[in-house]
C-alpha cells in the first residue's frame, strides 16, 4: 500500500492525576471517578467502559469521596464543600460550606433520603436529600478526633464511623454513640502512631468490617461491640473497602497496590453453616496505593495513586471468554488532548494547566521502512500559555492555518490571534468575545479559520465569526430532539460546508453550516459515539463507537452507504471488536480517497475501503505475513482492514509516547522526488496497476500523539501533601499516610511507565 | 560423583600362571543381593555372604572333571545349575551336600554358558550359537542342536537382558578379526546380527558389557588403545531383518593408555554416566601396576581410581586382585558439572581458567582436528621420546630445571598437555624413589603452564607438601581444578592462605575432612578468615578482582563450613567467646541490612527498568510501510 513517514512524538508528557475517590451506580451502570486535582469523571460501564464525561477540576477543589443518590453525584472534600455535579453542563450544581473542618467522608443511606459526612472536628452531619438540593438536618454526638470513614447500616438507623484508633457506632434516631469499638496500633514502631480507621463497612448482619493504617481488616459484631477476627494484610495501611452488593465479598486496596478479596464462606467443605469471612484472592494490578474500589456485579474495579483504573473481572463470573472476561486498565482520557494544524505543521498539547504549541520537526531524506530520518530540523516549542484562573482546561482548538487558538474552561472561553513570522511567534488575545460565549464543552475551527464553533449547553452548538477585526456571534445551532446532554464530539467538513456533533446520549447531528440549519440526524445507535470525521471529497461521515462499530453515513444522501451496509451485514472481525480501548480519532488520507484512518491507543488502522472486507476466517492481523509474501502472491491476502501497531504503546514501558506524521510514496521507491516535496511526498498506484507519479506532491501528516504519565509525580508525597492541607485546615495533627519506601529512597518508578495514543490524526494538502 | 568405598576381600585365589588370566570363571548373584556364588576356574563353587567374607557353602565335583561354566542360580526355583565337561548339566539346591548327587543330565552339543536374570526363565547357550531355555532342555536333553555360528566362528563374551517382559540373550563373536554381535530374542524368537565396527589398528575389544536403559540395550566395549565405544540397540528392533547389519558406535570415553597398550582390561556401565575400568598397565604409574577407575563419561572427568574389576553388582565391584577377590562398595550421584567440579572459585576467571586447566581427555588424546588415531599414536610416540630423556631419569635438579624448560618452551599446544602430565608424573614418582631428589623449580615451571591438573598426577601436591614448598602448594591451589577436598584439608593443616579458599570443593565432601582440625586451628583459621573479610569489607568498592585474593562469598562459605563442622567444639572452648559473638553481631547486621534492602528491592528494580528508555530520543521520523 505504501510507505509512511511517521513522526514519532515523545515530547508530550502529560500525566493523569492520582485517583482518589470512586462511586458506581449500580442502576445506571456509570462509574464516577474523582482525582487529585478535582476532576471527575464518568465512565459508562454498560458501554465498553466508555469515558462518557469529564467535569474539569478546580484549583481549590478537592475530592475525598464520592456518592451517588439516584441519578445524583455528590462529593466532599477537605476544602470543608460538598458539592452536587450537574451531569448535563459538567460543572458543580451548588457546593455548600459544611462548617465541620475538612471532610473525610460522604455517604448515603440505602434510602437515598440522607447523606451523612465525617469531619475533621468529629461530628457526623446528616444532611437530607432534597429536590434540588441537600439542608443540613442535624449532627450527630460529637467526638474527640475526626471521622475518617462512614458507613450506614443497611436500615439506615446506625452509621459506623472509622476514626483515630477507634470504630463508634451511632444510633441515628437518637443520634448517641451506641459502641466503641477499640482497634489496636501497629507493632514495634508504629505502636506510638494512632492507627487510622481509613475504612468501614457496615453489614446488614450487623458486622463491620473495618480496614486501617496499621495493616489490619478486622472483622466486627456490631451488636456486642467485639472483635471476631483479625487478618492482617500488609505492613503499610489498608485504604479501601468495598463490599458486594450482596454481601458475600469484601474487597480491600492497599498502600502495597494490592487488592485483596475476603468472601462469607463456609472454611470446610463439611460445615456449611458456620460461615466466616476468609481471606481468598490477591490481586496485584497497581504499583502504588489503591485509593478507591468498588466491587461491581462481575468485577473488582480499583484506582489510585498510579492513576490507572483497573476492571479485574472475576472470571468465576462468566461462562465465556469475552471482551467483558478480559482485564481492562483504563490510563488515558478517551479523548484528544493533542491537536494539528495541518497547513501549518503545529501541534498543541492540552494538559489542565496550560496549553503548549510546538512545531514539528522535518527531515529532507528518505529511507527504507524501519529507518530513522536525520532531522533538518528540530521540534520546536513555541508558546506555553498558562491558563488563567482556578478553573481547569475543559477543551482547546487549533485552527488548521495555525493563526488561531481557543481554550475553554468552565468559566470562560479565551481566543488568541496567533502570528508566525519566520521564527517569531506572536500572540494576542481576542479582547471582545461575544457575551453568549461563556464556555464550551468543545471547540473547533472551521477549515478556512472563518468561523469557531462551540459546543455549548443542551447540545447546541454557538457559531461565532471571525476576522482580522472583530468576532461575531452568528447564530445558535440547536438539535431537534431536545437533548440535555453535552456534546462530546465535534467536527466539520473541509469544504465548509457541514458540522456534524455527537453527545452523550448518543445522537449525531448534522448542521448545514451555510444555511444555519439542521441537516439531519443520524439514526441513533446504541453505544456512544467515540470518533467521527467528515470526508474530504464525498462529504460522508465515518463514526466508530466505544463498541468498536464503524458506521458510514452519507450527509447528502441522509443515508448509510453501501460500504457501511456491506460491512454492517458481514460483520466486524472479532479481533477488532475485542479491542479494549476505543477509537479516538479519525482521518481520511488525501491523496487516496478510499483510506479512511484510526486510531486508538495501541495502533492506527488504515482502512481501503476498495478492498475485501476480512471474514471471521481471515488473518486480521496480517501485516507480517504480507511482509513475508512475494509481489505476486500479495493482492490474493489483502484485506481492507491494514493495522500498524509498530507504535503500539508498552504499558510497563520502553516507550514513553510518539507522534506519527506520515506520508506516502506509494508501491515504487524508484520513481524520483521532484526536488521540493520537502521530504512528504505521495505517488499512488493506478487502478490500472501501473505506477503512476502524480503531479501533486502534498505534504499529509498522520498526527498521533502519546501521553506520557511521569510517575514520578505518583510518589506518595503528594498523599502527605494533603495531610499537610489537612493541618493548615484543623490546626492539628493530620493522619500522615506512611511514607513508603519508594519515596525514601527518592526515586519513584520513573519515566518509563506508559504512554498512549491520545491525539489526532490529521491529513492536508496544500500544492508544492 | 562416583566414590569408592574400602574394598575388603571375600577370598583367597589359586595363582594361576598367567597374570591376564583370572582364577575365577564367573561370579553370579545369588537370590540376596549379600550373597554371591563365585565359580573357580577349575571344580569348585562357592558361596558367600559378601559382608561377612565368609563362605555358606561349597560343592566340587569330582576330580577329572571341569567346570566349564559359571554357576548360576535360578532365581525361580532356588536352583543352582552348572555345566561340567562342556556337555553335563547339574542342577542342584543349597541343602544338597554332593554336587555328584546332584541331578545331571548331558546334552547333545558344547554348552558356552547358562544365563540367569532376575525375572527371566534360565537359559542355555551353546558354543555353536543355538539358544535354548534350560527347562524345555532338560525335558529332552538330546534333542538335536543346530549350529547358528559359521566356521572357525568363536564366541568371544555373552550375557542375557530381561527388558519389557522381552528375554535377550546377546552374544559376541570373532571370525578372522571380525567381530559380531547377535541378539537373540525369546519369544518368539528372533535373531539379529551385528557386524562391530573395525578398529583402525585391527585389534580385538578387551571386554564387553551390556546394560538396559531407556528402552535400549547399551554394549559397551573396550580396545587396548583405550577407546571406550558404546552401541546402541533397540529393544523393540527391527524384527525380521535379514543379513548383516553394521552395529555404529560412538566413543564414550578415551583412557589414558599410556605408551604402551591396555594388555588386559575390562569396562563396566554403572549407570548413565559412569563406566567402571579395570586394567593393566597403570598408563601414569610404574609399569606392573593396575588400576581400576570410575569414569564420568559425561564430562570426562576421573572420579575415582584404585585397582581393577571383573564384575558388578548392585552397587559392589568384585575383583580379582592378585591372591585375593575384593569387593569393593561403590556409589555414583547424579552428576552435574558443579558436583563433577566442585564449586568453581572465581566466577568468571574460573570459565576462561577452566577450559585451560581441565583438559578434556577427548582433545588431549586424539584433538578436535579429524585425525586418526593411529597418527596421534605417532605423535604421542614422538614426544614421549622426547619425555624420554636421560637426564630427567638421572640428571641433578639443575639439568632437570633446564630441561623441562626448554621443553616447555618448545612443545605446542597439544603436545605440551601430554607431555607435561607424563614428566611431573615421572619427575614426582622419582623424588618419591631418591628422598634426596626434589626439584621444585621444574615442577613448579610445570604447573605454570596450567596443562595439569590433579588428577593428572595425584602425588604432586601431596610431595611439595610434604617438603613443605609452599609456593608450589600455593600454586597447584591456585591452578588446579580438581583438587580433592581431603587434600585441601591437609594443606590447611599445614598453613593457611588465599589459594586455599579459593579451591574448588563440594560441602557435603569437604565438612567431613575439616571435622579433622582441631579446635586451635579452626579458631586460627576462623580469625584469619575474620580479619580478611573485615580487611575486604573497609575497601570492598575499591578491591579489584585478583586471581590471588578470594571472594567475600568464599570467605563467608568457608566461615559457614567451618562453623558447621566444628560448631559444638567451639561452644565450648572458651577463647573461642569473643570470636563466636562477633560472627553472631555480624550475621545480625547482615540479616538486618538484608531486610532493609529487600524493602527498597522495588525501587531498585524500577531504577532498573528506567535504564534503556534514556536513549530513545524525544523526537523521530520514522519510515514505516503498510501491505
Amino acid at each position: 500500500m505504501g510507505e509512511f513517514k511517521v513522526h514519532r512524538v515523545r515530547f508530550f508528557d502529560y500525566m493523569p492525576t492520582a485517583i482518589r475517590a470512586m462511586a458506581f451506580n449500580a442502576h445506571t451502570e456509570r462509574l464516577a471517578l474523582g482525582r487529585m486535582d478535582g476532576s471527575v469523571e464518568i465512565f459508562n460501564f454498560a458501554d465498553r467502559y466508555f469515558q462518557e464525561k469529564v467535569i474539569p477540576g478546580k484549583d481549590s477543589r478537592s475530592i475525598e469521596a464520592l456518592c451517588w443518590v439516584g441519578g445524583r453525584l455528590f462529593s466532599a472534600g477537605l476544602n470543608g464543600e460538598i458539592t452536587e455535579y450537574d451531569l448535563e453542563t459538567l460543572r458543580p450544581k451548588y457546593s455548600l460550606e459544611a462548617y465541620g473542618g475538612p471532610i473525610w467522608t460522604i455517604t448515603s443511606n440505602s434510602q437515598g433520603a440522607h447523606l451523612a459526612i465525617g469531619c475533621e472536628d468529629g461530628t457526623v452531619k446528616l444532611f437530607e436529600v432534597l429536590e434540588e438540593s441537600i439542608q443540613f438536618e442535624r449532627n450527630l454526638d460529637r467526638q474527640k478526633g475526626r471521622i475518617i470513614s462512614l458507613s450506614w447500616h443497611p436500615s439506615g438507623t446506625q452509621i459506623a464511623a472509622g476514626m483515630m484508633d477507634m470504630i463508634r457506632v451511632f444510633d441515628v434516631p437518637t443520634g448517641r454513640a451506641v459502641q466503641r469499638l477499640l482497634v489496636d496500633r501497629g507493632f514495634g514502631g508504629s505502636k506510638s502512631r494512632e492507627t487510622v480507621v481509613w475504612s468501614v463497612v457496615f453489614l446488614s448482619d450487623c458486622t463491620i468490617i473495618s480496614g486501617d493504617s496499621a495493616g489490619k481488616v478486622q472483622v466486627w459484631d456490631g451488636h456486642t461491640g467485639t472483635l471476631v477476627k483479625t487478618h492482617l494484610v500488609t505492613k503499610w495501611d489498608v485504604l479501601a473497602l468495598s463490599v458486594s452488593k450482596d454481601e458475600s465479598s469484601v474487597v480491600v486496596g492497599t498502600s502495597e497496590g494490592t487488592v485483596i478479596q475476603f468472601q462469607f464462606i463456609a472454611p470446610t467443605l463439611q460445615q456449611q453453616q458456620d460461615k466466616e469471612w476468609v481471606r481468598t484472592r490477591t490481586f496485584k494490578n497497581h504499583t502504588h496505593d489503591v485509593r478507591a474500589l468498588a466491587e461491581i456485579e462481575t468485577a473488582i474495579v480499583s484506582g489510585g495513586m498510579d492513576t490507572q483504573l483497573v476492571v479485574r473481572p472475576l472470571l468465576e463470573k462468566f461462562d465465556e471468554r469475552s471482551h467483558a472476561s478480559a482485564l481492562r486498565k483504563i490510563q488515558f482520557p478517551h479523548r484528544n488532548l493533542v491537536f494539528c494544524a495541518k497547513k501549518a505543521g503545529l501541534l498543541l498539547f492540552q494538559f489542565p494547566g496550560q496549553l503548549e504549541l510546538w512545531r514539528l520537526g522535518e527531515s529532507d531524506g528518505h529511507g527504507k521502512p524501519g529507518d530513522s530520518l536525520p532531522l533538518k530540523r528540530k521540534p520546536e516549542k513555541l508558546l506555553h500559555l498558562k491558563r488563567k484562573g482556578e478553573d481547569h482546561i475543559c477543551c482547546s482548538a487549533l485552527s488548521s492555518c495555525g493563526g488561531w487558538l481557543a481554550y475553554s474552561t468552565m468559566s470562560s472561553v479565551r481566543l488568541y490571534r496567533l502570528q508566525t513570522d519566520n521564527n517569531d511567534i506572536s500572540i494576542s488575545k481576542v479582547p471582545k468575545l461575544p457575551k453568549i460565549l461563556r464556555s464550551a464543552h468543545q471547540l473547533c475551527f472551521s477549515s478556512d479559520s472563518s468561523k469557531l464553533f462551540a459546543a455549548s449547553s443542551q447540545s447546541s452548538v454557538l457559531v461565532i465569526a471571525l476576522s482580522q477585526s472583530e468576532c461575531k456571534y452568528v447564530h445558535t445551532l440547536k438539535p431537534k430532539s431536545g437533548s440535555r446532554q453535552p456534546i462530546h464530539l465535534m467536527t466539520n467538513s473541509v469544504d465548509g460546508k457541514w458540522l456534524a456533533t455527537a453527545n452523550s446520549d448518543c445522537e449525531i447531528h448534522v448542521y448545514n453550516v451555510q444555511k444555519l440549519k439542521l441537516h439531519c440526524i443520524v439514526p441513533v445507535y446504541g453505544s456512544c459515539p467515540s470518533a467521527m470525521g467528515i470526508h474530504p471529497t464525498t462529504n460522508n461521515l465515518t463514526m466508530v463507537h466505544a463498541d468498536q462499530q464503524i458506521f458510514e453515513y452519507s450527509i447528502v444522501e441522509k443515508q448509510y452507504t453501501d460500504w457501511s451496509r456491506k460491512l454492517q451485514k458481514q460483520g466486524l472481525h472479532n479481533l477488532w471488536l475485542d479491542r479494549d480501548t476505543p477509537v479516538t480519532h479519525v482521518t481520511f488520507n488525501p491523496k487516496n480517497p478510499e483510506q479512511i484512518l484510526l486510531h486508538d491507543m495501541h495502533m492506527f488502522c488504515i482502512i481501503d475501503q476498495s478492498l475485501p472486507l476480512p471474514d471471521q476466517k481471515t488473518q486480521f492481523y496480517n501485516q507480517m505475513t504480507l511482509r513475508s509474501l512475494s509481489e505476486q502472491e500479495r493482492p490474493s491476502h489483502l484485506h481492507a482492514f491494514k493495522i500498524c501497531k509498530t507504535f503500539q504503546v508498552c504499558f510497563n514501558g520502553d516507550v514513553p509516547g510518539y507522534l506519527p506524521c506520515s506520508t506516502s510514496s506509494g508501491p515504487s521507491r524508484s520513481q524520483p522526488f521532484p526536488p521540493n516535496h520537502r521530504g512528504l511526498g505521495w505517488t499512488s498506484q493506478s487502478s490500472t496497476g501501473q505506477h503512476k507519479h502524480t503531479s501533486l506532491i502534498t505534504g499529509a501528516y498522520l498526527v498521533v500523539a502519546a501521553l506520557t504519565p511521569d510517575r514520578r509525580r505518583c510518589s506518595r508525597y503528594s498523599s502527605s501533601a494533603c495531610g499537610a492541607h489537612t493541618l493548615s485546615q484543623s490546626g492539628s495533627r493530620a493522619p500522615r499516610r506512611p511514607a513508603p519506601a519508594a519515596s525514601e529512597v527518592g526515586v519513584g518508578s520513573g519515566h518509563s511507565s506508559g504512554a498512549a495514543w491520545i491525539g489526532t490524526a490529521d491529513l492536508d494538502t496544500h500544492s508544492p | 560423583m562416583a566414590t569408592l568405598f574400602e574394598g575388603f576381600t571375600l577370598c583367597g585365589l589359586v595363582q594361576t600362571s598367567s597374570a591376564s588370566d583370572s582364577a575365577i570363571q564367573g561370579i553370579e548373584l545369588d537370590g540376596d543381593s549379600d550373597h554371591a556364588v563365585v565359580t573357580d576356574s577349575t571344580r569348585a563353587v562357592t558361596l558367600y555372604k559378601v559382608s561377612d567374607q565368609k563362605p555358606l557353602g561349597s560343592w566340587t565335583v569330582k576330580q577329572g572333571q571341569l567346570l566349564t561354566c559359571p554357576a548360576v542360580f535360578n532365581f525361580q526355583t532356588k536352583e543352582y545349575v552348572v555345566v561340567s565337561d562342556n556337555k553335563v548339566i547339574r542342577v542342584w539346591k543349597e541343602e544338597d551336600l554332593n554336587l555328584d548327587k546332584a541331578f545331571k543330565a548331558t546334552v547333545s552339543a558344547d554348552v558356552w554358558r547358562v544365563h540367569s536374570a532376575p525375572g527371566g526363565e534360565l537359559v542355555v547357550l551353546f558354543q555353536r550359537g543355538a539358544v535354548r531355555l534350560l527347562d524345555s532342555l532338560l525335558s529332552a536333553p538330546q534333542q538335536p542342536i543346530e549350529g547358528i555360528l559359521s566356521e572357525k566362528e568363536v564366541i568371544r563374551w555373552s550375557t542375557n537382558i530381561v527388558a519389557e517382559k522381552q528375554h535377550f540373550v546377546l552374544f559376541t563373536t570373532e571370525q578372522r578379526g571380525e567381530h559380531f554381535l547377535y541378539v537373540q530374542r525369546l519369544n518368539p524368537n528372533t535373531l539379529q546380527k551385528y557386524r562391530l565396527e573395525r578398529e583402525d589398528s585391527g585389534a580385538s575389544p578387551l571386554s564387553f558389557s551390556a546394560s538396559l536403559r531407556d528402552k535400549h540395550i547399551n554394549l559397551l566395549y573396550l580396545y587396548p588403545n583405550g577407546c571406550v565405544y558404546q552401541s546402541v540397540v533397540a529393544v523393540r528392533g527391527p524384527v525380521g531383518l535379514e543379513g548383516v547389519q553394521a552395529l555404529p558406535r560412538s566413543l564414550r570415553l578415551r583412557l589414558p593408555v599410556g605408551e604402551g597398550e591396555l594388555g588386559a582390561a575390562s569396562a563396566v556401565a554403572l549407570d548413565e554416566a559412569h563406566v567402571a575400568v579395570v586394567g593393566m598397565p597403570h598408563p601414569s604409574a610404574r609399569t606392573g601396576k593396575d588400576f581400576l577407575c570410575i569414569w564420568n563419561t559425561n564430562f570426562q572427568t576421573l572420579q575415582a581410581e584404585i585397582l581393577r574389576i571383573v564384575w558388578c553388582y548392585l552397587g559392589k565391584l568384585f575383583v580379582p586382585h592378585g591372591k585375593a577377590l575384593s569387593v569393593i562398595p561403590y556409589e555414583c550421584q547424579k552428576s552435574s558439572l558443579a558436583s563433577a567440579l566442585g564449586k568453581l572459585r572465581h566466577p568468571g576467571i574460573a570459565v576462561s581458567k577452566s577450559s585451560v586447566a581441565i583438559p578434556s581427555w577427548n582433545t588431549l588424546l586424539h584433538g578436535d582436528q579429524p585425525q586418526g588415531p593411529t597418527k596421534i599414536v605417532d605423535t604421542r610416540k614422538s614426544v614421549l621420546t622426547v619425555v624420554h630423556l636421560q637426564p630427567l631419569q638421572t640428571g641433578p635438579v639443575e639439568e632437570v630445571r633446564r630441561e623441562v624448560e626448554a621443553l616447555v618452551s618448545r612443545g605446542d599446544a597439544q603436545d605440551l598437555q601430554l607431555s607435561v602430565g607424563r614428566l611431573a608424573c615421572q619427575l614426582v614418582a622419582r623424588s618419591q624413589v631418591e628422598t634426596a631428589f626434589y626439584a621444585p623449580g621444574a615442577l613448579a615451571r610445570l604447573v605454570q603452564t596450567q596443562c595439569l591438573c590433579h588428577s593428572m598426577c595425584p602425588d604432586l601436591l601431596l610431595l611439595a607438601l610434604e617438603h613443605k614448598d609452599y609456593f608450589l602448594c600455593q600454586l597447584c591451589l591456585q591452578l588446579f581444578p580438581d583438587i580433592p577436598e581431603v587434600v585441601t584439608c591437609a594443606c590447611l593443616k599445614t598453613f593457611i592462605g588465599n589459594e586455599v579458599l579459593q579451591t574448588p570443593y563440594s560441602d557435603n565432601l569437604l565438612v567431613p575432612h575439616l571435622k579433622d582440625l582441631n579446635a586451635p586451628q579452626v579458631i586460627l583459621f576462623l580469625q584469619y578468615l575474620q580479619f580478611i573479610y573485615l580487611k575486604y569489607s573497609q575497601d570492598v568498592y575499591t578491591q579489584t578482582p585478583v586471581l590471588r585474593s578470594p571472594t567475600m562469598t568464599q570467605i563467608i562459605d568457608w566461615v559457614c563450613l567451618l562453623l558447621d563442622a566444628h560448631f559444638t567444639v567451639l561452644v565450648m572452648a572458651p577463647d573461642a567467646k569473643g570470636l563466636l559473638s562477633n560472627l553472631q553481631s555480624f550475621v545480625k547486621s547482615q540479616v538486618k541490612l538484608f531486610s532493609e534492602l529487600g524493602k527498597i528491592e522495588g525501587s531498585l528494580q524500577e531504577l532498573h527498568k528506567m535504564k534503556p528508555s534514556k536513549d530513545i530520543s524525544q523526537y523521530s521520523i520514522e519510515v514505516i510501510e503498510l501491505f
